[in-house]
């Protein structure tokens, strides 16, 4: 199969052209000589099937970047057929310089000079044929966001498929050194092809930023367009959510229950307390990851994201980190899963597993749950919110500490300079398709994790047969009784330990794991525990469940975006140490104060 | 003409670039969006707490950090003869 790799630099609208060339049938793979998984999709082109292949945008061919050098790899070990160059006409001044690296590679290229329609509003004009002739390549005006001129420019790639890709690859590295003639040839290229206005006329861009990043208002706005973000994410995706279990719930009762009635208990709990409910987890996280991608897409395509950086960026440094990621914690405190994913904007390896270690600190929308819960059993109306309030404080002073500890191991050695683009509005088809890969990586990457999770820990809490479900004499009872020692420093009796174990699973089901585990429910068992524990045993409960692994489908994610056993180890083992130390330091040092 | 640094700059002032003084990585990516010496660039806004820095070079609009900007030499105002596309 012929394969054609999709070149340019950052912001050129390279993910647009390959959403609109692929439909949304893109899928990870791995390739040789590389670590990173990279998309790609197979269309039909000229009668014969063809592989396009997203390559990661990047600046300079010879740069030191992570991506950079992804790229360099991948064409040393990949030739493509075509190379299919993308570069933004609006700054076509600069990102010349790459076709021209690209050029020399000797490869077979066509050129797309995309974002025509923007170029055109702001009196950009690119005479296409004439630099098509003195660079001997095919050139194209399109827009790859509105599809002006695309069909043209596929008629240019079938074509261009029929040669012969030419030599390349083994000199590769001595090519690229020969910088020298590039700016020469550069200049003479865009002064005969090329018309800019003296001054660049974006006003609209440049009258929001003087709101969007006013010194003092700048902040303000921030916050405000997150916490709408936040709301509009949960207004929308708490109904789906719960509409989602429902229909789950309804089709156990109608039809799987029924089926299964007649097989033995142990199966019954198997397939349907096991597997299916393990399903039904992961179909949980549907309507949230589709959500916060469709929001995600507007707040990133638009342009603001890279604003946020700008604006959090005096605070973020000093934690190792950037605006970006300031913006993906908060999410976390949404859901820690889309946030994890969404971590990829950040091209930097290292600041991007910095900010993976930090987010699951966030505290999410299903701890809340436990926590009003536990709060609403052990406290007064009055003291409730005070306590609340100081576990969401615990939570970012632990993402602030994680920052501060492991900054120096995941040391960012790239540039921190960043384009701020105008600002655009994305389609409503490109936020959807970002809704619909980003929840396909999910379901294809997280759903055997979670399920085998779900199973296992059932089995736990449900053998040997002849134990009381979730009792002391359960495979998971034997585990915290075995852990007990570990677990009265810092308060945690035997019941709340197996509690603990089935967090691992979700938070979501503490309450219902413990509903089990004391035979009670609702205002019976807020009852039961308020006469069990004091103030001190529950909010170190609490400040435990807070800190310790968020949920499976958090670490399925972790595992998933890093690629490393090593990283996703160390993030379960720093939380959970985190989580111990934290308690222990709480509880004994109430006791100790006399509490 | 006195020369100085992007970082010492404020905001709507213009100057040419002189020389960059930076580590390769960095040197290459300014080189990237469009840092030449002799380009014209125009620093549009500060951040607060000492945050980064917008600046305008060409039809690019890039923010780096102050430490970044310490590195590119420049000379206040438009130089005579400063080549601009």
């Amino acid at each position: 199969m012929k394969r054609i790799a999709l070149l340019g630099m950052p912001n050129t609208g390279k993910s647009t052209l390959f959403n609109r060339m692929t439909g949304g049938s893109a899928r990870v793979g791995n390739w040789p000589g590389i670590t990173v998984e990279l998309l790609s999709g197979k269309i039909l082109l000229g009668g014969d099937m063809v592989e396009i292949i997203d390559l990661p945008g990047i600046y300079d061919l010879h740069g030191f970047s992570d991506d950079e050098q992804v790229v360099r790899h991948f064409l040393h070990d990949n030739v493509p057929d075509l190379a299919l160059v993308i570069l933004n006409t609006t700054q076509i001044e600069r990102q010349m310089s790459l076709l021209l690296q690209l050029k020399q590679l000797n490869m077979n290229i066509v050129v797309m000079l995309n974002m025509a329609d923007e170029a055109k509003k702001f009196g950009i004009t690119v005479d296409a044929a004439k630099m098509s002739a003195l660079l001997e390549m095919p050139i194209f005006l399109l827009s790859a966001k509105y599809g002006g001129g695309y069909a043209e420019a596929m008629q240019a790639v079938t074509k261009a498929l029929r040669y012969r890709t030419p030599g390349m690859a083994e000199q590769l590295r001595s090519q690229l050194e020969q910088d020298e003639h590039i700016e020469t040839e550069m200049a003479r290229v865009l002064k005969h092809t090329v018309q800019i206005p003296a001054q660049m006329s974006d006003n609209l861009s440049e009258k929001l930023d003087r709101a969007m990043l006013h010194p003092w208002l700048g902040l303000p706005i921030f916050f405000a367009v997150m916490y709408l973000l936040f709301q509009g994410i949960f207004f929308f995706g708490q109904p789906l959510q719960t509409g989602v279990a429902a229909l789950f719930g309804w089709l156990r009762e109608a039809a799987l229950d029924p089926l299964l009635a007649g097989a033995p208990p142990i199966v019954q709990g198997l397939l349907l307390d096991g597997v299916y409910n393990g399903v039904a987890t992961v179909a949980a996280f549907i309507p949230i990851i589709i959500l916060f991608f469709l929001f995600m897409a507007l707040v990133e395509d638009s342009g603001y994201l890279s604003r946020a950086a700008f604006l959090m960026d005096a605070l973020m440094a000093r934690l190792g980190l950037d605006g970006r990621g300031f913006v993906m914690l908060l999410m976390g405190f949404g859901c820690n899963v889309p946030a994890l994913m969404g971590t990829r904007v950040m091209r930097s390896r290292a600041m991007r597993l910095l900010t993976m270690l930090v987010i699951p600190f966030s505290l999410c929308s299903a701890r809340l749950q436990v926590f009003v819960f536990i709060t609403a059993a052990l406290f007064s109306p009055k003291a409730a919110p005070l306590v609340l309030f100081s576990l969401y404080l615990s939570s970012f002073a632990a993402a602030i500490l994680t920052a501060l500890i492991f900054k120096h191991r995941f040391k960012n050695n790239e540039p921190f300079v960043l384009e701020l683009p105008p600002y655009r509005f994305p389609t409503l088809r490109q936020m959807a398709l970002r809704g619909w890969l980003e929840v396909s990586h999910f379901l294809r990457r997280a759903t055997k994790f979670i399920v085998a999770g779900v199973v296992l820990v059932w089995l736990l809490t449900h053998l040997p047969l002849s134990a009381t479900p979730a009792s002391a004499d359960t495979f998971a009872g034997m585990i915290g009784g075995f852990f007990h020692p570990v677990f009265a420093p810092v308060g945690i009796n035997e019941q709340l330990t197996i509690a603990l174990i089935f967090g691992f699973v979700a938070k979501e089901i503490v309450i219902g794991a413990l509903a089990v585990i004391y035979g009670l429910s609702g205002d019976a068992l807020s009852g039961a525990i308020g006469q069990q524990l004091d103030w001190v045993q529950a909010y170190s409960f609490m400040l435990f469940t807070l800190l310790y692994t968020p949920c499976l489908a958090t670490v399925a994610t972790l595992q998933n975006e890093s690629k490393q056993l090593k990283f996703t180890a160390l993030s379960l083992g720093w939380s959970l140490a985190l989580a111990w130390l934290a308690s222990f330091a709480f509880y004994q040092g109430a006791r100790a104060l006399g509490y | 003409m006195p020369s100085t640094t992007l970082a010492t700059l404020h905001p709507g002032d213009f100057a040419t670039i002189v020389a960059i003084h930076a580590e390769e990585a960095l040197h290459q990516r300014l080189l990237a969006l469009g840092f030449r010496s002799g380009k014209q660039i125009t620093l549009i806004r500060k951040a607060s707490f000492s945050g980064p820095l917008q600046v305008r070079i060409g039809t690019t609009d890039v923010m780096l950090r102050r430490s970044e900007a310490a590195k590119v030499s420049v000379c206040k105002g438009v130089v005579q003869g400063a080549n601009e596309t």
